[in-house]
């Protein structure tokens, strides 16, 4: 039985599907409704690069020009077309792109997904959504096992440049399976990239740096970065706009302690700073933007200038973010630590559905100033 | 429209051992055809058709070798026919408890949007307005240790297993009353109690614990030589669920190990804004059971007393030990995919001819019209059911929040699952821990 689209060229664009019958007598099945699609009615359009915009636009901007400037790209994903996109990061994109371009899938994440690997073995460039990275758990052993090994398993002969992207982490009251981050999990495979981005223009060129990437990568968002809106420079706007894989970026200098975080606990790092600027704690804060590989020099210079490291992260302690980073100054820059250093990370649970606990799960504003404060402290005490 | 009030049915194989008249095991192939497995009499149906019972050129090729042909008729539905009274398919106590569990599911889910968009609620909402003919067709055969599992529209089907609504309404506004203690939410409903087993985000998830569930119960008869074990467990899901390589692993090995469990489609054509028809080569999903030698049919799902006729024989074959069946509701989900859900895609004509067959509209109709009862009593069960669902939200609404301490909880069973704390002792030994101000 095939599903026929008939898409007009112009006019009025009607997605209709109608299905062949099979066998004798007919098989009476129900004959769909003929459904006119939002795109007629003009209500999806691709993001404009502007002054001022929001995480969702930035990401489809992206998707825009590397769609426009490669034919070898390609988007696939449950929803990514006719509904334009489940959180709408690739509206516009089907009308302007095509059924071949912009794929909505069945909702079979393991096959997808083996098969975007497969496509990307032979050049194509797919950029697999998924709903939530948490649905990537059923796709994992092709995310892993044919993506992130393949290069090294064949000997450097078959590359995968495929970016797999979906919002990731903690949301607002979505239950235990929605809620979990995945950096620490991608971040421990060599062969994977793995990306998190804060603002829009990080987004954006992190992303399109993702797609000419010839390796795989894991380009992990934030659900309630979505809607958040940032300025964006002037170099952010030219087509060609990508940001380096690999580099860290300091968003605010300090001399007292290091804050490495990553991801949406960055405006909270922010915002916790100035607080604790008016306690006179001068804290620098790193945005580590990749996850793998880690900006591992950045990490060291500043807790060599700064002598203190505090990690923050949303996911769970054990084997998390936090703990290489840890890891890393204490294989490098050990004897310029003035105090233990210090993890803040999500609780050690699988998100809970009340309001109230959700909040104690993630960390907050609180927590960040608490512990800067302790690290801070703790070598005064000594002295 | 094509009408659909035809009942296709396959039995590719029955065990000849079992007693259905299978004696007469013609091998050939597509002997398959015109036989009548579910012998259902044309008696009185919602829908002015009268349900054919015969496969129609379906072109399912199932190989010889796989098929014995049977002429025999449920034994089960065929008694029925005896009797006078047994031209209609329920008796009044069984219509009217019919008619309260519908009510009770479509009343919950309309206040539940309500609580959404006045902020008591929150996160993913998925709403089963339209669907409640096969919640309750199914779910109310069930006794209460069977097992049922679902997706994350699994609000009317706790509630039809039999989880208090209040309980319902108060893990919706995540109380720690709920019925996970507000640790769960809206898409994880469990009562081990009631044999609830979710309740999931990932669709496909379920069946296999599904499977499972029935499997525990096999072994329970076959290892532990319990004869009393003969629960049966249900998956409920879609049919987006029906492409998910999940659902074929466990098609295959719910009936290559013979499990008591049923497989139900919710069928409602749409999988958030995905038609059935763009996502799946082969739309009809009930011929997927034959492919693995299943017992398979599809029924009209918004009308209760068929979908209860079905089900009763596939509970049936399944606690009697003959194994696993597939069953394709049709069916249509009158709200959006969730409460976030546009809904921007379905054509208001598709919407409108299934609105006009709602399944509680038609069986109260079937219950008038066949005097089974009267308005007086139907209003008093409306009115009773919304006493039950007012008295569900106030109850949640006084119901406190859960504890600090309640973060920590239920993470092991086994209480020193967080391990040893700085001090030397087990963590959960340590003062701090139940206030949640201990370090973890």
């Amino acid at each position: 039985m095939l599903g026929v689209f008939r898409h007009q060229a112009n006019g009025a664009r009607l997605i209709v599907s109608k299905f062949l019958g099979q066998g004798k007598g007919g098989c009476s099945v129900r004959r769909p409704f003929v459904h006119a699609s939002p795109l007629s009615r003009g209500m999806a359009d691709v993001a404009v690069v502007a002054d001022k915009m929001n995480v969702r636009d930035a990401l489809n901007s992206a998707l825009d020009e590397e769609l426009t400037r490669d034919p070898l790209v390609y988007v696939m994903g449950e929803e990514v077309g006719q509904y334009q996109g489940a959180y709408k990061i690739t509206k516009g994109l089907l009308e302007k792109y095509g059924i071949e371009r912009v794929r909505d899938t069945p909702i079979t994440e393991m096959g997808f997904t083996g098969i975007g690997v497969g496509s990307a073995f032979y050049g194509l460039k797919p950029v697999v959504e998924f709903m939530s990275i948490n649905f990537a758990m059923q796709a994992i052993d092709h995310v892993i096992n044919s993506a992130a090994k393949m290069l090294y398993m064949s000997g450097g002969k078959i590359s995968v440049p495929i970016v797999f992207r979906g919002p990731n982490g903690a949301a607002a009251g979505v239950g235990a399976q929605h809620s979990q981050c995945f950096a620490a999990w991608y971040g421990s495979c060599p062969g994977l990239k793995v990306l998190m981005p804060y603002d829009a223009e990080e987004a954006r060129g992190l992303l399109k740096a993702a797609i000419r990437d010839p390796d795989p990568c894991i380009f992990l968002e934030n659900e309630l970065l979505y809607g958040v809106e940032y300025p964006m420079s002037a170099a952010s706007k030219d087509k060609d706009f990508t940001l380096p894989i690999g580099q860290a970026k300091i968003m605010r200098e300090g001399k007292d302690v290091t804050i490495v975080t990553f991801s949406r606990q960055v405006e909270i790092a922010l915002k916790a700073a100035d607080i604790l600027a008016k306690d006179g704690i001068s804290a620098e804060i790193i945005n580590l933007r990749s996850i793998r590989p880690l900006d591992r020099p950045c990490i060291n210079n500043s807790v060599r200038k700064t002598s203190r490291l505090v990690t923050l992260e949303e996911g769970w302690p054990q084997h998390g973010v936090g703990c290489e980073i840890i890891a890393t100054i204490c294989d490098e820059s050990f004897f310029y630590l003035d105090a233990p250093p210090e993890r803040i990370c999500g609780a050690d649970v699988p998100m809970p559905y009340a309001v109230n606990l959700e909040a104690l799960a993630v960390p907050t504003m609180d927590d960040i100033i608490r512990i800067v404060k302790r690290c801070c402290h703790r070598g005064r005490a000594a002295a | 429209m094509a009408a659909l009030s035809s009942l296709r049915v396959v039995v590719p194989q029955v065990d000849i051992t079992r007693g259905a008249s299978g004696a007469q095991g013609a091998h050939s192939a597509g002997a398959v055809g015109d036989k009548a497995f579910f012998g259902l009499r044309s008696g009185q149906r919602l829908g002015a058709e009268v349900g054919r019972v015969t496969l129609r050129g379906c072109g399912v090729a199932v190989p010889a070798g796989n098929v014995r042909a049977t002429a025999a008729a449920s034994k089960v539905v065929k008694e029925k026919a005896k009797s006078e009274k047994a031209q209609l398919l329920v008796t009044k106590e069984e219509g009217l408890e019919l008619y309260e569990d519908m009510v009770l599911g479509r009343s919950f889910e309309d206040m539940c949007a309500q609580m959404y968009y006045r902020g008591k609620m929150f996160g993913f909402v998925h709403l089963y307005n339209g669907q409640e003919a096969v919640s309750t067709g199914f779910i109310k055969l069930l006794r209460k240790e069977d097992y049922v599992t679902s997706t994350y529209r699994d609000h009317v089907h706790a509630l039809s297993k039999g989880v208090p609504a209040r309980q319902v309404m108060a893990e919706l506004f995540g109380k720690t009353t709920g019925c996970c203690r507000g640790q769960g939410g809206s898409m994880h409903m469990f009562s081990a109690e009631h044999g609830l087993l979710g309740g999931f985000a990932f669709i496909g998830e379920g069946i296999p614990v599904a499977v499972g569930a029935a499997f525990s119960s096999k072994y329970k008869r076959e290892v532990l030589k319990d004869d009393k074990a003969d629960t049966v467990s249900i998956a409920f899901f879609g049919d987006g669920t029906a492409n998910n390589g999940q659902f074929f692993e466990c098609l295959n090995m719910a009936q290559l190990w013979k499990l008591p469990v049923i497989f139900v489609v919710e069928n409602n054509l749409w999988a958030i804004g995905m038609s059935h028809y763009r996502s799946t080569s082969d739309v009809e999903i009930w011929k997927k059971g034959p492919a693995f030698g299943m017992a398979s049919a599809h029924v009209d799902g918004m009308d209760v007393l068929k979908v209860r006729e079905v089900a009763k024989e596939a509970v049936a074959r399944a606690r009697r030990g003959d194994g696993p069946t597939l069953i394709e509701c049709e069916t249509y989900r009158f709200r959006g995919h969730s409460l976030a859900d546009p809904d921007e895609l379905r054509s208001p004509a598709e919407k409108a001819h299934y609105a006009a067959r709602d399944p509680i509209v038609a069986l109260k109709k079937y219950l008038l019209e066949n005097e089974l009862a009267t308005e007086a009593d139907l209003k008093s069960i409306e009115k009773k059911i919304d006493d039950v669902v007012e008295d569900a939200v106030e109850f949640a609404d006084a119901s406190p929040l859960p504890q600090r301490s309640q973060l920590l909880e239920n993470v092991f069973a086994d209480p020193k699952g967080f391990g040893i704390g700085p001090d030397g002792k087990y963590r959960c030994e340590d003062p701090g821990f139940t206030a949640g101000t201990a370090q973890v």
